[in-house]
């Protein structure tokens, strides 16, 4: 199977990176300042921002094998619940999970059961034009910024008993990303192997068949669909609060964009293929900006040089056996 | 509101549908034949602008600089068609819209080194004024040419595909690739002629779109998600639907933004019907194309056998 040909083939090695990722990530806030690099902690989050928002995106495009080309119909409306209700002077970051949630659970609901309905190029257009939709609206509603965005003075205010958890913190922004990212991969890394999972992976690979054997596929492909659209809202109400703005640019396809390259860079249907993208992309745009003008131009070049070089994404390159390519 | 109002805004938006239909005649083409995704199709438009306000500040004439721009950006279209695109069609979608994004970042970037973020381009001083069509009734004359320029391209294309030996192979291509492939249609070196000739399409339609709207970098992302739209609409790989989808898309998007803002106006406070008619201008395009995919899932003038 392609599931965990990655992991599974030297365990040992696999595990000891791991770990060595981890202490790695852990540690950064603090060697980041002994370094005099402690500007570098606002990419470093705006990587692991990312990194959840590709992440939930893979397991639609890579895992459900559906190409939605609207995810930043989800990033962008958890960024606007959180920003909104910071807005209106709501602080309560409990209050903005919950009515991100929410929100985007009942968007995604409505946009894959419409979009669901129709595939291959139709389902790329479908979604792509509900995030459209969604990017023209914020433009037009004047009362939270318009076309010019919204600016939060405060940010998420979460109250654990005793403890304040102040999403304003730099480093407490950080640990919260991380563990968000974490969360994420952990519950991608159970789902794939689980009987879900499998039933899924069925559905992608051929769904008549796999609806011939007496999967409910539309229902499976609807609930991976929310689950993404809930994981992508937490990365955008996650970044409105590292960047205290929110403007309709967040829904503009070409963010949509932005995190299908990220996913495809980093490996379709691979645990860490968002994670990789995300942190590649954004690396990538901040070493080529402090040595050219044109980061984007070169940029450019290297993903070329990606799709023609390394067909299966970065992560493609240190898997050990050949996996089939996604369709 | 009058009746000239109406009039005035159905020319409108017959002349941005007529360029709408050249970013797409292209598009449709590429996407129906080759079942490729092409997100770069957007930047030739913007390349065709700036190479045309570039040539016309060159050679102090419009219609040398615009006729230089579209033969350029089809030579252009050609070499990377021919270097690049082609080795995509065989790719699945992910790859080519990676590809294609790239290509994005890469010619708004090279376009900003060469030409900087922006150019200025005007229409031509004899073309300034309006012409009185009807009594009471003055129209641009430059939006006049456009609207036969428009009209006088979607004719000529439309013989070229129904009436030529190319446009029997184009159209075979998009009925059934590998069944024109078998005949012995070399479908390969069909299509970067064909490619050639949509990125010049691109160029006429970013060149005389270039003094209404503004020649700068990025100016093909917004207008290239609105030609998939009208592609979508057609049915993929039909030029005959891209024109029809075309016109009802530019007339739907024209008509709902000035209109629906006088409607709104009756019964809206004034600062919100100024910001909800283009908005919901620019929805109804997605409605519509959703209430057309709704009944007829293969678009308006499905293509494939």
């Amino acid at each position: 199977m392609l599931l965990a040909s990655t992991a599974r083939a030297r365990p040992g090695m696999a595990h000891a990176a791991l770990a060595l990722l981890a202490v790695a990530l852990l540690a950064l806030p603090w060697f980041l300042p002994l370094l005099g690099l402690e500007f570098y902690l606002s990419l470093a989050s705006r990587i692991l921002v990312y990194a959840i928002a590709a992440t939930s995106l893979n397991l639609v495009l890579g895992y459900g094998g559906l190409v939605s080309f609207g995810h930043a119909a989800f990033f962008g409306l958890g960024a606007y619940v959180t920003g909104i209700m910071i807005s209106e002077g709501i602080q309560s970051g409990s209050a903005h999970l919950l009515a991100t949630i929410g929100v985007t659970a009942v968007a995604a609901l409505l946009i894959g059961a419409i979009s669901l309905r129709t595939r291959g190029v139709y389902f790329i257009m479908i979604t792509l034009a509900f995030a459209q939709t969604l990017f023209y609206l914020a433009n037009s509603v004047k009362g939270y910024g318009g076309d010019e965005g919204l600016t939060i003075r405060v940010r998420s205010l979460f109250v654990l008993g005793n403890t304040v958890v102040d999403l304003k913190n730099p480093q407490v922004f950080y640990y919260v990303a991380l563990g968000v990212l974490a969360a994420s991969l952990f519950a991608l890394r159970r789902f794939v192997p689980s009987r879900f999972g499998r039933a899924m992976l069925a559905v992608r690979d051929d769904d008549i068949r796999a609806e011939a054997i007496g999967f409910p596929t539309y229902r499976y492909k609807l609930i991976v669909f929310i689950v993404a659209g809930i994981f992508g809202g937490i990365a955008g109400g996650l970044s409105v609060n590292l960047q205290g703005y929110v403007s309709p640019n967040v829904l503009h396809w070409t963010q949509s964009g932005t995190l299908m390259v990220m996913v495809i860079l980093g490996g379709v249907a691979t645990i860490w293929g968002g994670f990789a993208g995300a942190a590649v992309l954004l690396l990538l745009q901040e070493i080529l900006a402090s040595w050219t003008q044109h980061p984007e131009f070169w940029t450019g070049w290297v993903l070329l040089a990606v799709v023609l070089f390394a067909r299966r994404g970065l992560v493609g390159l240190f898997a050990s056996r050949a996996s089939p390519p996604i369709k | 509101m009058s009746g000239l109002l109406i009039l005035e805004q159905s020319l409108n938006g017959l002349q941005f549908g007529l360029m709408l239909f050249l970013l797409a005649a292209g598009l449709t083409l590429v996407f129906g034949v080759m079942d490729m995704i092409n997100l770069a199709h957007g930047s030739l438009y913007m390349v065709g602008a700036f190479l045309a306000a570039w040539l016309v500040r060159l050679t102090g004439s419009f219609v040398l600089g615009v006729v230089g721009a579209v033969i350029l950006t089809g030579l252009f279209g050609m070499a990377l068609e021919a270097g690049l695109l082609r080795t995509l069609y065989a790719r699945d979608h992910l790859s080519q819209v990676l590809a294609t994004f790239a290509l994005i970042l890469i010619l708004n970037d090279g376009v900003k080194m060469l030409f900087g973020n922006d150019l200025p381009l005007s229409a031509p001083d004899a073309l300034a004024g309006p012409v009185e069509l009807l009594p009471g009734l003055p129209y641009p004359a430059y939006r006049l040419l456009i609207l036969g320029v428009g009209v006088a391209l979607a004719f000529l294309l439309y013989l070229l595909v129904q009436r030529t030996r190319m446009g029997a192979l184009v159209r075979a291509g998009a009925s059934n690739r590998e069944m024109a492939t078998a005949m012995g249609v070399d479908v390969k070196r069909l299509f970067t002629f064909v490619f050639g000739i949509g990125a010049a399409l691109c160029a006429v339609a970013g060149a005389l779109l270039g003094p209404l709207l503004a020649v700068q970098v990025g100016m093909g992302e917004n207008i290239l998600i609105t030609a998939f739209v009208v592609v979508v609409i057609g049915g993929i790989g039909s030029i005959r639907g891209a024109l029809i989808g075309a016109i009802l898309v530019g007339a739907i998007d024209t008509l709902g933004r000035t209109l629906l803002q006088h409607l709104f106006r009756e019964f809206l406070p004034p600062q919100w019907a100024s910001a909800a008619g283009p908005a919901v201008a620019s929805v109804a395009v997605y409605v519509f194309m959703a209430v057309v995919l709704a009944v007829k899932p293969q678009g308006l003038f499905p293509a494939r056998s």
